[in-house]
C-alpha cells in the first residue's frame, strides 16, 4: 500500500489514473455481459480442446470462430491460464457456461491485457507537444489526453460491460501510430500488420497507412514545394515493408494455408451473409437509407402506389441478422457498398499522397477512413465507432477546431453505444453517468485547452 | 467556471462509484426467514404503508415487532412512507401487508438502491460539495481533492450501497447543521442537527460538541445581551423541530414511552457481534458480560463515556470555534464509540464523518482511521458478499488521498498535530524509552553492522522518525540514510529532549527511539 502512495503521490498523475480507471473496471465486473462473452467462452474452448485443424471449421456453438488465427492463438494462451480458474469453461459443448470463476477470469483477462493500451497511451503523450501547457496540471496536454484515453467511456462499456477485447486491440493501433509519430516506420508497419491478424475491422484504416508508408517512408525526401520527388524513391524500404507484411501473414496465415483451409477462414472472416445492416443497427448512412426506404414504403402503401403483397415480411429494424431487400429504394449490395467507402476516402488519400503534412495528416487520414467505412460499410457494428474516437483524442488535443469536433464526435458516438446495454434500466443509469462525466469531462477539458490554445497562434 | 467542471466531475465520479457498488449483493440477500437490513427497509414500508401511524411502533396482530420492527426515530418511518407511496405506485406487491415479506426481483432492488442514491445526492452530496466549496485559505484544486477524497470514502459507499441502510441522510443532516453552526446560521444549523437526530438516534454521539459550541457561542456573546437571545432562538428551534416530528406520538404519553423504548433497547447487553470497541476487545480477556450484573454495565458504559469525552467539551464551551468544533465531534463521538452501550459496528461511520471533515488538517491520520474503520466492518461486509468493491474501494480512496494530500510528505510531528502529546509521553512516561531501546537493539543487531548512536553534536534530537520523502516507511528511512549519518534521526530540531538532558549520548537516542516507539504504535 505504501509502495502505490508513493507511486501516486510524487506526483505521478499517470499511475494514479491509469490504476483508478483499473479500479473501476473492477467494479464493473458484476454488470451485465453481453453474448460477446459466451463467444469468447466459445473461442476459448475450441482453441484448447481442438486441434488447429478443426479451429475454423467448429459449429456445435452459433458463435464460430469469425477472427483472424492471431487472435484464436491468443484466446489459446488464455485458456491456459483459464484451466486453473474453471475447467468446466473450457468444453465446447458447456454453451452459455456462467460460473462465477470463468466471470471473474473473463473480466480480469480484459483488465489484464488493458495493460498493452496504458503503454501505448503512455508512447502517445510522448508524441503530445507540451511545451506551450499552462502550469496546471488540467491544462496540460499530456494530462488531457491520458483522460481521453484511459477512461474512455466508450471502452469501458463495450470491453468492461458489453464484453470484448478493444482494449489492447487499441492499445497497438495507438502504438503502432505512436511508432509513426517517431519516425519508427518498421515498428509501426509491424505492429499494424500483427494487428490486422487480430482483428480484421483494422483493414478500415489500412488505405491510410499503405499510402503514408509507401508516400512518406519509400520516398525519402520532398520537393521544396512539397510535391513528390521520384528519384528518392528507395526500394529497400518498400521491399522491407513487403517483407515485414508478408512475414506476418504467413505467420498467421501459414498454417491454414498449409491445411488448404483459407477459403473456410475468408468465408468465416468475411460473412458477406449477414446482411448491411448489423442486429442494433450501427447509426450509419444505409441505417438512414433503410429508415427512408421504410417510409417510403409506408406512404406508399397508404397512397395506394404499392401493393401490399410484394413486400417481404421481414423488417430491417428488427434486430436481425439476414440479408434484405429494399422496398422502394434500390437494394444494396455489398460491391455498392465498397465503391461508396472507396469514394468516401479517396479525397483524403489523395491529400495524404498529394500533400503530406507528416504523421498529423496520416492521423486525420486515419480517423477519416475509419469514419468513412464505418458510414459505408457492409455489416458495421456500432463499435466501430471506437475506431475514429480513440485516434481523434490525439488530434483534439492539438488544436481547438479539432477539439470541437472530437467534442461531438465522442458524444454521439458513445450515446450510440448505449443500446449494447438493453437490460435492467439500473445499466442506463450508470451510462447516464458515464456519459455524463465523459462529456462534462470533456467539455472542461475543451474549454482549457480552447483558453490554452487560443493564447497562441493556430497552426496545424 | 473550471471549479464547476471539476467538481461536477467530482461528484459524478462519486455516483458512479456508488452505483457500481449497488450492483452488488445486500445484507441478508437471499437468506430466510429473516433476511437482513434491506427486508428491514422494505417491511418497514409495509408496515407504515398499510397500518396508521398509533400501530407503527406497537406489537400486534399486523405487526410483529420481532420481525424488524421499526426501532429509529419517527422521521425514518415518515422517508419509508414516502419509498412506500412511490413503491405503491411501481408495483404495490412490493409492499402489500404480510405477503410481500421476503420479496426479492431485480427490479425491486433497482428501486431500493434507486432511493438510497436520491437521498444521498440530495442530502449528503450537497452537503459535502458546499462544506469543501466553503473552505478558507485553500486553493481551488485542493478544495475539489478534499470533495474527491470525502466522497470517495468507502466505509459509507459500502454500508449503504452494498449493505443497505441509508445513513448519508443521517449524516448529511448532521453536515449541514456542521456547516449552518461553523458559518454563524446558528438556527438553521441546529435544525439540520435535530432533523438529523430526529433521523437516527445515533447522532446523539453528535448532541455534545453542538450544545458546547453552540452553548460557548451564547456565552461569548454574553449572557446578558445577545448571548441570550440566541440561547432562548435555539431551544425553541430545537423544541419545534422535535415537536413537529414526534407530533403525532405526542398525542398520548404510552405513544411516546413506546417509541422510546423501541429507540433505546436497554435490556440488550453491552455490546453484540463483533464491534471494535473496549467492551469488546476486554471481554476477550475478562467476560464483563456475564460477570457484572445489568445496571452495573450500564453505569461503567455510561461513567467511561462521559469522563472521556468532558476535557474537550469543557474546553470548545469555554473556546468555542469551527476548528474546535470539528475536532471536538471526533472525540465525542469516538468516546461514545469505545466506551458507550450497545454500539454496532457501523457506528464507526459516527466518528467517520467528523474525521472526513478534519482530512485536510491532519490528512496523514485521518486516511489511516479512514481505512482502518472500513477495515473495521469487514466481518459484516464478508457476510454480504462485498469483498471486491471493499477492496477496489479501499485502494481508490487511498490513491484519492494519498495524490490530493501527499500523506507521506507531511509526517513531522508538528503536521500530525502530536507534538504536544509526544513531549508529554517523554515527560512523564520515560520508561516508553526502554520498548523502543530494544526495537532498536533487535533492527540495529540483526540487519546492520553499526555500532550504536552517539551524539552528532548536533545539539537536541530531531523526531523526525516519521520524516519526509515518500520513498520510505520510517523504518527504512532510518536505516537507509544510517549508512551516511550515524544519527540520521537528526533532522529536524524542534522537540525538547526529555529527562536525559544531560547525558549528550543518551538525549538524542532516547528521542529517537521513543519517536521510533510512537510511529510504530501507531503503524501497528
Amino acid at each position: 500500500m505504501a509502495a502505490l502512495g508513493v507511486a501516486t503521490g510524487g506526483g505521478n498523475w499517470f499511475s494514479a489514473l491509469a490504476l483508478g480507471v483499473t479500479l473501476l473496471k473492477c467494479l464493473l465486473i458484476p454488470t451485465y455481459h453481453s453474448t460477446d462473452f459466451e463467444v469468447h467462452r466459445n473461442w476459448l474452448a475450441i482453441t484448447h480442446s481442438l486441434p488447429i485443424s478443426q479451429w475454423y471449421y467448429e459449429a456445435t456453438s452459433e458463435w464460430t470462430l469469425d477472427y483472424p488465427p492471431f487472435f484464436a492463438w491468443f484466446e489459446y494462451a488464455l485458456s491456459h491460464v483459464a484451466k486453473y480458474f474453471d475447467q468446466e469453461m473450457l468444453n465446447v459443448r458447456n454453451l452459455n457456461y456462467c460460473s462465477s470463476r470463468t466471470l471473474l477470469f473473463q473480466r480480469f483477462s480484459v483488465i489484464f491485457t488493458d495493460t498493452l493500451f496504458v503503454y501505448a497511451v503512455h508512447e502517445c503523450c510522448k508524441c503530445i507537444d507540451g511545451k506551450k501547457a499552462g502550469r496546471e496540471l488540467t491544462e496540460k496536454p499530456k494530462f488531457i489526453l491520458s483522460v481521453l484515453l484511459l477512461w474512455n467511456f466508450g471502452l469501458l462499456i463495450v470491453d468492461h460491460i458489453h464484453f470484448q477485447y478493444n482494449g489492447f486491440l487499441s492499445g497497438l493501433m495507438l502504438l503502432s501510430i505512436a511508432r509513426l509519430f517517431q519516425k519508427r516506420h518498421m515498428e509501426g508497419a509491424f505492429l499494424f500488420a500483427v494487428l490486422l491478424h487480430f482483428k480484421h475491422i483494422y483493414l478500415y484504416v489500412a488505405p491510410a497507412y499503405g499510402v503514408y508508408l509507401l508516400r512518406s517512408y519509400c520516398f525519402t525526401a520532398n520537393k521544396p514545394d512539397g510535391s513528390i520527388r521520384w528519384n528518392s524513391f528507395s526500394f529497400l524500404r518498400l521491399i522491407s515493408l513487403g517483407l515485414i507484411v508478408f512475414l506476418v501473414s504467413a505467420l498467421s496465415l501459414g498454417p491454414f494455408l498449409a491445411l488448404n483451409q483459407l477459403p473456410q477462414v475468408f468465408s468465416r472472416l468475411f460473412p458477406f451473409k449477414r446482411g448491411l445492416c448489423h442486429a442494433y443497427w450501427a447509426p450509419n448512412f444505409w441505417a438512414l437509407y433503410s429508415a427512408l426506404d421504410k417510409v417510403l414504403s409506408v406512404i406508399g402503401l397508404e397512397l395506394k402506389f404499392l401493393d401490399p403483397s410484394k413486400i417481404p415480411k421481414a423488417s430491417m429494424t428488427s434486430g436481425l441478422v439476414q440479408q434484405f431487400q429494399h422496398t422502394v429504394l434500390p437494394s444494396v449490395t455489398p460491391l455498392a457498398t465498397l465503391i461508396c467507402t472507396l469514394i468516401a476516402i479517396l479525397p483524403s488519400i489523395f491529400c495524404l499522397w498529394f500533400k503530406p503534412q507528416g504523421p498529423r495528416g496520416f492521423l486525420r487520414c486515419l480517423i477519416l477512413c475509419a469514419l468513412s467505412s464505418f458510414m459505408f460499410g457492409w455489416h458495421v457494428h456500432e463499435k466501430a465507432i471506437l475506431l475514429a474516437v480513440l485516434p481523434m483524442s490525439l488530434l483534439s488535443v492539438g488544436k481547438a477546431g479539432d477539439a470541437s469536433i472530437f467534442l461531438i464526435l465522442t458524444t454521439t458516438g458513445h450515446y450510440s453505444l448505449f443500446p449494447l446495454l438493453f437490460t435492467a434500466p439500473e445499466k442506463k443509469n450508470l451510462f447516464l453517468i458515464g456519459w455524463k462525466l465523459s462529456t462534462s469531462l470533456a467539455w472542461g477539458l475543451w474549454k482549457s485547452s480552447v483558453n490554452l490554445y487560443s493564447l497562441s497562434p493556430l497552426g496545424s | 467556471m473550471e471549479k464547476c467542471y471539476l467538481m461536477t466531475a467530482v461528484v459524478l465520479l462519486g455516483l458512479t462509484v456508488r452505483w457500481t457498488v449497488s450492483l452488488n449483493s445486500y445484507s441478508g440477500a437471499g437468506k430466510p426467514p429473516m433476511f437482513g437490513d434491506y427486508e428491514a427497509q422494505r417491511h418497514w414500508q409495509e408496515i407504515t404503508i398499510n397500518l396508521p401511524i398509533k400501530q407503527w411502533y406497537f406489537n400486534g396482530s399486523d405487526n410483529n415487532l420481532q420481525y424488524w420492527g421499526l426501532d429509529y426515530p419517527p422521521l425514518t418511518a415518515y422517508h419509508s412512507l414516502l419509498c412506500a407511496y412511490v413503491a405503491k405506485f411501481i408495483n404495490p406487491d412490493w409492499i402489500a401487508l404480510h405477503t410481500s415479506r421476503g420479496y426479492e426481483s431485480q427490479a425491486h432492488k433497482l428501486f431500493m438502491r434507486a432511493t438510497v442514491l436520491i437521498a444521498d445526492l440530495l442530502i449528503y452530496i450537497p452537503a459535502v460539495v458546499l462544506y469543501c466549496c466553503c473552505l478558507k485559505e485553500i486553493s481551488t484544486k485542493k478544495k475539489i481533492a478534499n470533495a474527491l477524497c470525502i466522497l470517495l470514502y468507502p466505509g459509507l459507499i459500502l454500508i449503504d450501497y452494498g449493505h443497505f441502510q441509508y445513513n448519508s441522510v443521517s449524516l448529511g443532516f448532521a453536515l449541514w447543521g456542521v456547516l449552518g453552526v461553523s458559518y454563524d446560521w446558528d438556527l438553521l444549523g441546529s435544525l439540520a442537527f435535530c432533523l438529523a437526530i430526529n433521523y437516527k438516534q445515533m447522532e446523539l454521539y453528535h448532541s455534545l460538541p453542538f450544545f458546547c459550541f453552540l452553548l460557548g457561542k451564547c456565552f461569548k456573546k454574553g449572557l446578558k445581551g445577545k448571548g441570550f437571545v440566541l440561547l432562548i432562538k435555539l431551544a425553541c428551534t430545537v423544541v419545534a423541530s422535535f415537536i413537529l416530528c414526534w407530533l403525532p406520538f405526542f398525542t398520548e404519553r404510552e405513544q411516546t414511552l413506546q417509541v422510546l423504548r423501541r429507540l433505546f433497547p436497554v435490556d440488550r447487553g453491552l455490546f453484540e457481534d463483533k464491534v471494535a470497541n473496549i467492551w469488546c476487545t476486554f471481554s476477550v480477556f475478562l467476560k464483563i458480560r456475564d460477570i457484572l450484573p445489568h445496571h452495573i454495565q450500564l453505569m461503567i458504559s455510561f461513567c467511561f463515556t462521559f469522563l472521556s469525552l468532558l476535557p474537550a467539551c469543557i474546553k470548545l464551551t469555554l473556546h468555542p470555534s469551527p476548528r474546535g468544533f470539528r475536532f471536538t465531534l471526533v472525540s465525542c463521538a469516538l468516546s461514545f464509540f469505545l466506551f458507550s452501550f450497545q454500539v454496532h459496528e457501523k457506528s464507526i461511520l459516527l466518528v467517520s464523518l467528523p474525521v472526513c471533515l478534519v482530512l485536510r488538517e491532519i490528512p496523514f491520520m485521518s486516511t489511516w482511521f479512514l481505512l482502518v474503520s472500513t477495515f473495521s466492518m469487514l466481518p459484516l461486509l464478508l457476510k454480504d458478499e462485498l469483498l471486491m468493491p471493499s477492496v477496489v474501494t479501499v485502494i481508490a480512496f487511498f490513491i484519492a488521498c494519498a495524490t490530493s494530500f501527499s500523506i507521506f510528505e507531511k509526517t513531522s510531528e508538528e503536521e500530525l498535530q502530536l507534538k504536544s502529546f509526544s513531549i508529554s509521553v517523554r515527560k512523564y512516561f520515560p520508561c516508553f524509552t526502554f520498548l523502543p531501546r530494544i526495537i532498536q537493539h533487535l533492527y540495529v543487531g540483526l540487519l546492520l553492522p553499526w555500532p550504536l548512536p552517539r551524539s552528532t553534536g548536533s545539539g537536541s534530537a530531531g523526531p523526525a522518525a516519521m520524516a519526509h520523502g515518500p520513498s520510505r516507511s520510517a523504518a527504512c528511512g532510518i536505516f537507509l540514510d544510517r549508512g551516511m549519518n550515524p544519527c540520521p534521526l537528526h533532522q529536524q530540531a524542534d522537540s525538547q529532549p526529555l529527562c536525559h538532558q544531560g547525558s549528550p549520548e543518551g538525549h538524542s537516542f532516547d528521542s529517537e527511539t521513543s519517536n521510533l516507539f510512537i510511529f510504530i504504535f501507531i503503524i501497528t
